[in-house]
């Protein structure tokens, strides 16, 4: 990889962020590359597809931005340490990180059950996301600086009939990041929680059933960076999740299980 | 070690720049031989900080592995009989002074705070407003000490591995690490210095001021008023002070003592210094400076002698604690200039105006008078120095770098050059341009052979050296 240039030094006028978007290869966190690597930001990408990161950063790399490729499987979890390490240096330091990779592998129905697929979601959503942000989170605690970010759902806010497995690992997630925001916001540092709804992206294919409000991850994007420079905690995008999941938090139980959503 | 509870965000003396780092304590050169090998184990870089008060980023290390010196701050000999002292590395200047002046010595040179460390003031090779005679802080070194990535302690001094001697201070730490510095103090014969203080009407009475009257005063500085526009151009006020001699000073017993060398915390002996800072954020825009310094200079015009203690004529910078708070959010940056003295005015002249005509001013501007020295990687020049404090917003970063670099220009052109611990936005090119190729080359080559795999980098040295 020693084609990429190294990063850009920093100076009082011409000042960059540092971050790593993990799960950056497609979708959201291929567009927040995209978006934010016209910030004056330098970002080490990290996702499972080698060609498909390196394609990323050689069109982010074309058009003035600065983006490093790092393949990686966030299940290789006894891996993420050095890696870190690696890309911190690289980078010349780190201000923020985005976790946002995740999968979706439903069981195929209402009455179908599949550990394989659950165990494997969980693995990726939640203890991925563990793997990664327990070092980032006694780095940023020890700074007293920085901002974490994850990818949840709105697909954690409850359970449902269509996919236990996706909701328990991002209900999982969710209030991980809570418990991060809770220690850390004390020693200065920013957690953010995003509940994205649906998605125009790859994703989006292994929804069963309608898909209402979806967006395209562009729009999701723009949304997570602005949440970012506010200092938000949680959004919803599109935005009117918040208030169609207040709906869904609400509804009691003896009416939710007889639900087929 | 675990490097993850060492993670810290470090910043430059202005609040400008910030740089996540791992941050290592070193209390002895043992530690600094585990921080090596750590460094390599995990391929990481290294640079040393003292109290990291460099206007810019050379104890700074993105990514990186710092070496928090502050710990290494033991006098480890005082003679009070022929003035030598030999320190660690990390000792400042304010533990220095508190030690030596009660015997009748005083620090050779030192910077306008005593909050820097001995082995940051060598590896930026300061100098004072006694540069003009008595030269930077290096020519006051005998012997020091410093452990090369290679894993040797070396001992350097004038005479006994004089390349390295002449290329590690000064040298920003690029080459190794301070450990111990030797160096011959500065008889005093009273805790007071004798000043005087006068106006300068314009830029050109400012320079020939300087040049005339150094050689009558151990110390000179001006202040300039970089607001001021048209015939009054660069006017200001000079400070010029003088020692005194054995006799002068009747109440030698009392001003010898460290007491009488304290700096107030309190402005008219009740409104607290450290809060001094909040008062003056409101002024530190344009009209506020203009106004500030309009009244400065009108209180100049009086000329006036007298005498103070030399913590408060040295130090100024530590009168009002935090100030450089005041300059908000963004920081400030210093743009330091050195000119020889047959082009220093109308180099001058001309940034001043381009900075008027942007809308740019410089808040704060400083001269000094200077004479050149043989370090390796010298600033000094026959001549003189304007340093400019610039406040930093997220509006004006763009057309602040566009000045700076016409700065640049002009500076090179005049036959200028720059100094490392100041300026933070100096290019390569500019560098390359006003160190010379036959430096490079020879910095280069100590380089390589003092750490020749590049243990010691700091954002400075990738900014600048790693790509000449």
């Amino acid at each position: 990889m020693s084609d990429f240039p190294k990063s850009p030094y920093t100076t009082p006028l011409t000042p960059r962020r540092r971050g790593i978007i993990i799960g950056a290869s497609t979708g959201l966190g291929a567009a927040l590359a995209q978006k934010l690597a016209g910030q004056e930001t330098s970002l080490a990408l990290v996702a499972r597809s080698q060609d498909k990161l390196e394609a990323l950063c050689r069109q982010l790399n074309a058009s003035g931005g600065y983006a490093r490729a790092y393949p990686h499987d966030v299940c290789e979890y006894d891996k993420t340490p050095a890696l870190l390490r690696k890309i911190v240096a690289e980078l010349g330091g780190l201000d923020f990180v985005i976790y946002a990779a995740g999968i979706n592998l439903p069981p195929g129905g209402m009455d179908k059950y599949n550990f394989e697929n659950d165990r494997r979601m969980v693995e990726v959503n939640l203890i991925g996301a563990m793997a990664w942000l327990t070092p980032i989170a006694e780095m940023f605690q020890s700074a007293g600086a920085g901002q974490i970010v994850g990818i949840s759902s709105v697909a954690g806010d409850r359970g449902r009939v269509g996919n236990p497995g996706y909701n328990a690992s991002k209900a999982g997630l969710t209030t991980y990041l809570e418990a991060l925001r809770n220690r850390l916001t004390r020693h200065g540092v920013h957690v953010l929680t995003v509940k994205p709804g649906f998605m125009k992206t790859e994703m989006l294919k292994a929804a069963q059933g309608p898909t209402p409000f979806a967006i395209e991850p562009e729009r999701a994007a723009e949304d997570i960076i602005r949440a970012m420079r506010k200092r938000k905690q949680t959004i919803y995008t599109a935005p009117l999740w918040r208030w169609i999941m207040l709906v869904i938090r609400h509804i009691p139980s003896f009416i939710f299980r007889r639900l087929s959503f | 070690m675990n490097l993850t509870t060492r993670f810290a965000q470090l910043e430059n003396f202005g609040h400008s720049l910030k740089a996540t780092c791992y941050r290592i304590k070193i209390e002895k050169t043992e530690d600094l031989h585990e921080a090596f090998q750590l460094a390599k184990k995990y391929g990481l870089t290294v640079t040393a900080r003292g109290t990291g008060i460099s206007y810019n980023d050379v104890s700074l290390n993105g990514g990186g592995i710092v070496l928090d010196m502050s710990g290494m701050n033991h006098i480890l000999d005082w003679d009070p009989a022929s003035g030598v002292v030999r320190c660690e590395a990390g000792v400042t200047l304010e533990d220095l002074w508190k030690r030596v002046e009660p015997d009748g010595w005083w620090v050779p040179v030192v910077s306008g705070t005593m909050k820097t460390t001995l082995g940051g003031c060598l590896a930026a090779n300061i100098h004072g407003k006694n540069n003009f005679h008595a030269g930077t802080i290096g020519e006051h070194v005998t012997e020091f000490t410093a452990l090369l990535p290679t894993g040797a302690l070396v001992t350097c001094s004038p005479k006994k591995n004089a390349d390295l001697f002449y290329a590690m201070i000064g040298g920003l730490g690029m080459l190794g690490v301070f450990t111990t510095i030797t160096l011959k103090m500065k008889r005093i014969h009273s805790g007071l210095i004798a000043v005087d203080a006068w106006h300068v009407p314009t830029l050109r009475r400012h320079l020939s001021d300087l040049l005339e009257h150094a050689p009558h005063y151990d110390y000179i500085v001006g202040w300039l008023d970089t607001l001021a526009k048209g015939t009054t151009l660069g006017r200001g006020q000079i400070h010029a002070a003088n020692n005194l001699k054995e006799g002068e000073d009747p109440h030698v017993r009392e001003t010898m003592k460290l007491s009488y060398q304290h700096l107030p915390d309190r402005l008219f002996g009740v409104m607290p210094k450290s809060l001094l800072h909040y008062l003056m954020k409101p002024f530190l825009n344009n009209a506020g400076v203009r106004l500030i310094n309009t009244a400065k200079y009108l209180a100049s015009l009086r000329r006036h002698t007298f005498r103070e203690s030399h913590a408060e004529f040295h130090f100024l910078l530590d009168y009002i604690p935090d100030w450089e708070r005041s300059f908000g959010r963004g920081g400030l940056i210093q743009y330091q200039s050195f000119l020889p003295k047959e082009t220093a005015e109308d180099a001058w002249r001309e940034m001043i105006q381009l900075s008027h005509q942007r809308g740019l001013p410089s808040y704060l501007g400083v001269t000094k008078r200077h004479r050149p020295d043989n370090f390796l990687l010298t600033h000094a020049v026959d001549g003189f120095s304007l340093a400019m404090d610039f406040k930093v917003t997220d509006k004006n970063r763009a057309p602040l770098r566009a000045l700076l670099q016409e700065f640049d220009r002009i500076v090179l052109n005049a036959g200028g050059r720059f100094y490392f611990a100041k300026n933070s936005e100096t290019s390569a090119e500019t560098a390359r341009a006003f160190l010379g190729e036959e430096t490079i080359a020879k910095f280069k080559k100590l380089k390589k052979r003092c750490d020749p795999h590049g243990l010691l980098e700091s954002d400075l040295y990738r900014r600048i050296f790693l790509v000449l």
